[in-house]
């Protein structure tokens, strides 16, 4: 076990990353010409470090697997973006959105990365206003702010509820200009199959065209991998059906280390499955519980009889409602962060009183706020003495200005008027905080290989605070990476283009090769979702909202008998060298069949409750995480030998110099 | 400009400004015809004004020709090129959920009115052009009344008048709101266009149907 | 429920295609369209055949990438919805349903109900965006306040989500409404206004090339769109193109 040595400059934090960007290497403009980056994955973050460095003049290959870079995963962030702009003269400051961040990630980030990030998430509001995102304004013309989750100012910038796909329309037109200036070529419907690594730095990818089939060679100065997340480890998610690991896992087994997979949110406001046919989970913007209150019956035969359909909610009795998180949590009440808020839910639900059929769901109720807001409309409109049906409806049509999309998208997917009867929530597994180790440069442990975005580990510590994905996500394609990647690339201006018929090319290539061969000849029994769908129910039930050690270690044996099952009998139809969507999704479950497996690791040995890792084990006397900051203040990094189980755990030691370590409390 | 003339848009505006003329030159000619209902002696001084005015006769009129081919030769070529946009067609095709027939139809409206028109220059325009341009037979202003009434004593000439102008209506009930989108106009005020579009496309073709069932009953 | 469908299948762009029944059994209501496909294409696998290959991804609404053409419409007979939020409810016990790929000359059919959407990407590539820099030091984003009115009318074309649905809906396989939506978009903001001669006049440019039809103004686009994007994008493109063309 070595220590990782994260590059964090010297210097008080504030000055930190300005005294950095003036001392680093830079390639002066003429070079950049000359160089090469390759960036895996077009959401936010990948969109944005493509565009700004084919801005910068570097020439950059893009790819994405779908058939055009607006439709990454990105696009379906809903509530907003954070900046700690204090336009509402409520305090905020980049310190406070600092704080909020650290804590709210349960103090396993990297101090110097969150303040970094706060720093410049200002200025991707101002970028994103000049390139014409309509973000929502006020009556005045100026931009509106609302408040979310963990946090005491309004901060969250916000376009109606799609922000994510307005952002990344926006670093989309940004990729655009830049293509048709033959700045970036893009590469769509092409999946990174494999880095190539030449004298130890990452030199190019091998990536398949989905459409031929065809295996292309592509090579570069640097690689830049921003694939987002592995939630999709748990086959039913909020992530999109395509998002998968395979880049991230790739590199990881190229040497880049893995950190922290164990750290992974489980998001409190999603639609509750229905039936075992379900292929995806869909989330419903945090920003509900601004106005929705969370409950459940409190009499367990109330909750009974709600499960076999003989009650409706609405006849429960205010009395005998049990408002969990306001009981809970007093000064924080609906607005808990989201591990706490989902952990909350799953707590009650273990306890009988969930209310679908399937036991597994709790009501966020909206008669409250209705009321609320159609008595303050009602004065407004000078009604004196309004019918209770005539506060409904104004409450009501105040409530659809907010949320009216999410509403309709409830009532689509459920068949139930949300309005009238209190929606059914569950958590869902959401944004993965752990990733690929990354220093402040934001590179891997292989030089020359970045990750940045949801792919990395940096800024989120163990639990990420609403509106803080996108952040991330754009801080460091637009802010971050451009700078830092210089300092690397200043070393290359002289290298020239990298040849692509080299032998560790040829050896990578066929490797790729055999694997996809391998699937397509191998006629098993059973089809690729097969095993996902058992490797999935073993993560939710095991390696879940709640963890311990008798079933992490039966999860990773679990884990390692579907691996093998699927290696014998996986079953992929249709052949290489057309479009075969099956033959994708074989490859992506054989890396999160790996994947799953150190995720149980990562998750045994971290003997601590902390963010959105909770270990049965060890909770406080009320039932609340209980964190050991004395044993596990790092970061863990881990190296790939050949087997997940064989992985070798590196620290990072986390150092809290600004902010004093406490337990964080919502109390 | 080379390349403005021949862009979708600007074609589509061309249709849209030859359509608008189209539509006020209707309100001439019915508000001509309406006399007949009421005064042989008033419809034969406006025929006759209409007929020989050299302002009418050789600027006006070759401008309403030049439209109406214009309307339907670029509204033929806007068919085809659309038609050749989906190049393989759908099994199942449910156009009739999503828009009127009328506006689905355009082409086949357009084709009905374009054989009515053929039909009313055989009956009046060549005869006319005959009478004053090739054989210069004497001028009497008060021959037009005979000549539109002696036309509307043929029941299925009536008829084909008749389902003509139903047609004409169905063309204008789309065609009327669409020349001003195609425009630009689309504002506060496009809710009063569409109102006073679907008056309009009934209204007209009504006056022509009537003044036609008028002369045929009557004579 | 039980239920017929009659899917497009076609190996390749080169291929002719043709349409193939298939029997569902058992499928619940509140399964989602796609989650049905999903069953049958367990079936085929199974049965050792090529499952039916079509586009999807996020499958809740907002990534454009689902396109299927259902009884003769585009995202099936629901109203403001993509394919994968449709839910089998809709449909009754014993129904036939048509599947089709969205059909038009300028989206070429990959495979089975996949298509090919580049004609979009070039438009978008034309000119659909504002020509700024990333660079940490663009003015304040207060600095120039925009009304709510056009900040909302702005927001409401940008919600396009590029699916192609109003190109498969049109009679004519007109690409109005996705050109408009975006020409709206940065013609109601400040920022836009600098480019938007250039930008209308070159992205309409582009639009024509790639062989869409022209439109005729039958809505079926606005009625159809997942979206809701209105009609009135269309007129305002109209209004620019003259403007940028003519002054």
């Amino acid at each position: 076990m070595t220590t990782l040595n994260s590059r964090v400059p010297e210097g008080p934090i504030k000055d930190k990353w300005t005294l950095y960007k003036d001392h680093i290497d830079l390639v002066n403009p003429a070079n950049k010409r000359n160089i090469d980056i390759i960036v895996v994955g077009t959401g936010l973050a990948g969109g944005s470090a493509a565009a700004t460095l084919a801005e910068l003049g570097y020439n950059v290959k893009a790819f994405a697997y779908q058939d055009s870079p607006r439709r990454a995963h990105s696009i379906a962030a809903q509530g907003g973006i954070n900046a700690a702009k204090n336009y509402m003269g409520d305090g905020d400051s980049n310190y406070r959105l600092f704080y909020d961040t650290v804590k709210g990630g349960d103090y396993r980030s990297r101090e110097a990365n969150v303040h970094r990030l706060a720093e410049v998430s200002g200025a991707i509001i101002d970028q994103c206003v000049a390139q014409g995102v309509p973000f929502a304004r006020d009556y005045g013309g100026l931009l509106d702010n609302r408040s979310f989750g963990g946090v005491l100012v309004s901060r969250t910038f916000y376009a109606k509820g799609q922000t994510g796909q307005q952002l990344l329309l926006g670093c989309y037109s940004a990729m655009n200009r830049q293509i048709a200036r033959g700045k970036i070529e893009m590469f769509n419907r092409h999946e990174m199959l494999d880095v190539v690594k030449i004298d130890g730095k990452a030199r190019g990818i091998i990536a398949r065209d989905l459409i031929t089939g065809e295996i292309e060679r592509h090579s570069a100065h640097a690689v830049v991998i921003a694939t987002g997340g592995y939630g999709n480890v748990y086959f039913l998610s909020t992530n999109a059906m395509g998002s998968n690991a395979t880049a991230a896992w790739k590199i990881h087994k190229k040497g880049a280390y893995f950190a922290n997979p164990c750290f992974t949110q489980i998001h409190p406001t999603c639609i509750p499955r229905s039936g075992d046919y379900q292929s995806k989970l869909t989330l419903m913007s945090e920003s509900l519980r601004n106005d929705g209150r969370i409950w459940v019956p409190k009499k367990i035969e109330d909750a009974k009889a709600i499960q076999q359909g003989k009650l409706k909610p609405t006849a429960i009795a205010e009395e005998d409602r049990d408002y969990f998180l306001e009981r809970r949590y007093p000064a924080y009440g609906n607005l808990v962060p989201r591990d706490v808020a989902s952990r909350a839910a799953k707590e009650r639900c273990d306890a009988g009183h969930g209310v679908n059929a399937t036991g597994e769901a709790v009501y966020l109720d909206f008669a409250a706020a209705i009321h609320r807001y159609g008595s303050t409309k009602a004065k407004i409109q000078g009604l004196h003495n309004p019918s209770k049906e005539e506060v409904i409806k104004l409450g009501e049509a105040v409530i659809e200005e907010k949320y009216g999309n999410l509403f309709q998208m409830y009532e689509k997917i459920i068949d139930e008027n949300p309005y009238k009867t209190p929606m059914m929530i569950y958590p869902a597994t959401h944004y993965t905080m752990g990733g690929v180790w990354v220093d402040y440069n934001l590179m891997t442990t292989v030089p020359g290989l970045y990750c940045i975005g949801e792919a990395n580990f940096s800024d989120h510590g163990a639990n990420r605070l609403g509106a803080s994905a996108l952040m991330q996500g754009l801080a460091d394609g637009y802010f971050v990476l451009p700078y830092t990647i210089g300092d690397y690339l200043a070393d290359d201006i002289r290298t020239g283009k990298i040849p692509t018929n080299s032998p560790e090319f040829d050896e990578v290539e066929k490797s790729v090769k055999d694997q996809l061969e391998f699937f397509v000849n191998n006629k098993g029994t059973h089809s690729v979702d097969y095993f996902h769908k058992k490797l999935g129910l073993v993560m939710w039930n095991k390696v879940g909202m709640a963890r311990n050690e008798k079933g992490l270690k039966e999860a990773i044996k679990e884990i390692q008998d579907i691996r093998e099952d699927f290696w014998k009998n996986v079953k992929v139809p249709g052949s290489l060298n057309e479009l075969n969507p099956e033959l994708e999704k074989a490859g992506r479950v054989a890396d999160f069949l790996e994947l799953g497996e150190l995720f149980a690791k990562d998750a045994l040995h971290r003997e601590e409750s902390c963010g959105g890792h909770f270990r049965e084990e060890h909770v406080t006397e009320d039932g609340e995480a209980k964190r050991d900051d004395v044993n596990f203040a790092y970061v863990a990094a881990w190296e790939y030998t050949g087997k997940p189980s064989e992985a070798i755990l590196h620290k990072e030691q986390l150092e809290f110099k600004d902010i004093e370590l406490k337990t964080r409390s919502y109390k | 400009m080379s390349g403005f003339l021949s862009s979708s848009i600007a074609r589509k505006v061309a249709m849209a400004l030859s359509a608008l003329f189209l539509i006020f030159f209707l309100i001439i000619h019915l508000a001509v015809n309406l006399t007949s209902l009421f005064s042989e002696e008033v419809f034969n001084q406006a025929s006759h004004f209409m007929g020989t005015n050299p302002l009418i006769q050789f600027a006006m009129q070759p401008i309403l020709i030049f439209g109406v081919v214009f309307h339907f030769v670029m509204g033929f070529v806007l068919e085809l090129k659309n038609k050749k946009s989906r190049n393989v067609k759908y099994v199942k095709y449910n156009g009739a959920a999503s828009a009127s027939w009328m506006s689905r139809n355009m082409a086949i409206s357009g084709m009905a009115i374009l054989a009515f028109i053929v039909l009313h220059f055989i009956d009046f325009w060549f005869p006319e052009m005959n009478h004053k341009y090739i054989e210069f037979l004497p001028e009497d202003p008060t021959r037009y009344f005979a000549e539109l009434q002696h036309k509307f004593t043929n029941p299925l000439r009536v008829g084909a008048y008749v389902i003509a102008f139903i047609l004409l209506a169905l063309h204008l009930l789309h065609g009327f709101q669409s020349a001003f989108q195609s425009i630009g106009f689309n504002n506060k005020y496009t809710k009063c266009v569409k109102n006073f579009g679907t008056i309009y496309s009934i209204v007209i073709p009504l006056g022509f149907i009537i003044i036609a069932l008028c002369h045929y009953f009557n004579h | 429920m039980n239920l017929t469908l009659k899917i497009w299948r076609q190996k390749g762009p080169q291929d002719k295609g043709q349409m193939v029944e298939y029997k569902v059994t058992d499928i619940s209501e509140h399964m989602s369209f796609l989650e049905m496909m999903d069953v049958l294409n367990e079936q085929l696998v199974a049965k050792d055949e090529v499952p039916i290959a079509f586009d999807h991804d996020c499958r809740e609404g907002i990534c454009g990438m689902c396109s299927l053409h259902i009884n003769g419409e585009p995202h099936g007979p629901d109203r403001g919805i993509t394919t994968c939020q449709l839910h089998m409810r809709t449909f009754k016990d014993g129904d036939t349903i048509y599947i089709e790929p969205w059909r038009a000359k300028a989206f070429p059919v990959i495979k089975d109900l996949i298509v090919d959407r580049m004609a979009f990407e070039r438009i978008q590539q034309a000119g659909g965006y504002i020509s700024v820099n990333t660079s940490g030091n663009t003015q304040d984003a207060n600095a120039i306040p925009i009304s709510k009115l056009n900040a909302d009318l702005s927001m409401d074309a940008a919600a396009c989500i590029g699916c192609g649905a109003c190109v498969a809906s049109c009679k004519n396989s007109s690409a109005m409404l996705f050109v408009s939506a975006k020409v709206s978009q940065f013609a109601l903001l400040p920022q836009g206004k600098i480019e938007a001669a250039d930008r209308v006049r070159n992205m309409v440019k582009q639009m024509d090339e790639e062989g869409f039809g022209n439109c005729t103004n039958t809505g079926a686009c606005e009625v159809e769109c997942p979206k809701g994007i209105s009609l009135e994008n269309i007129a305002r493109m109209n209004r620019e193109y003259l403007k940028a063309s003519i002054i």
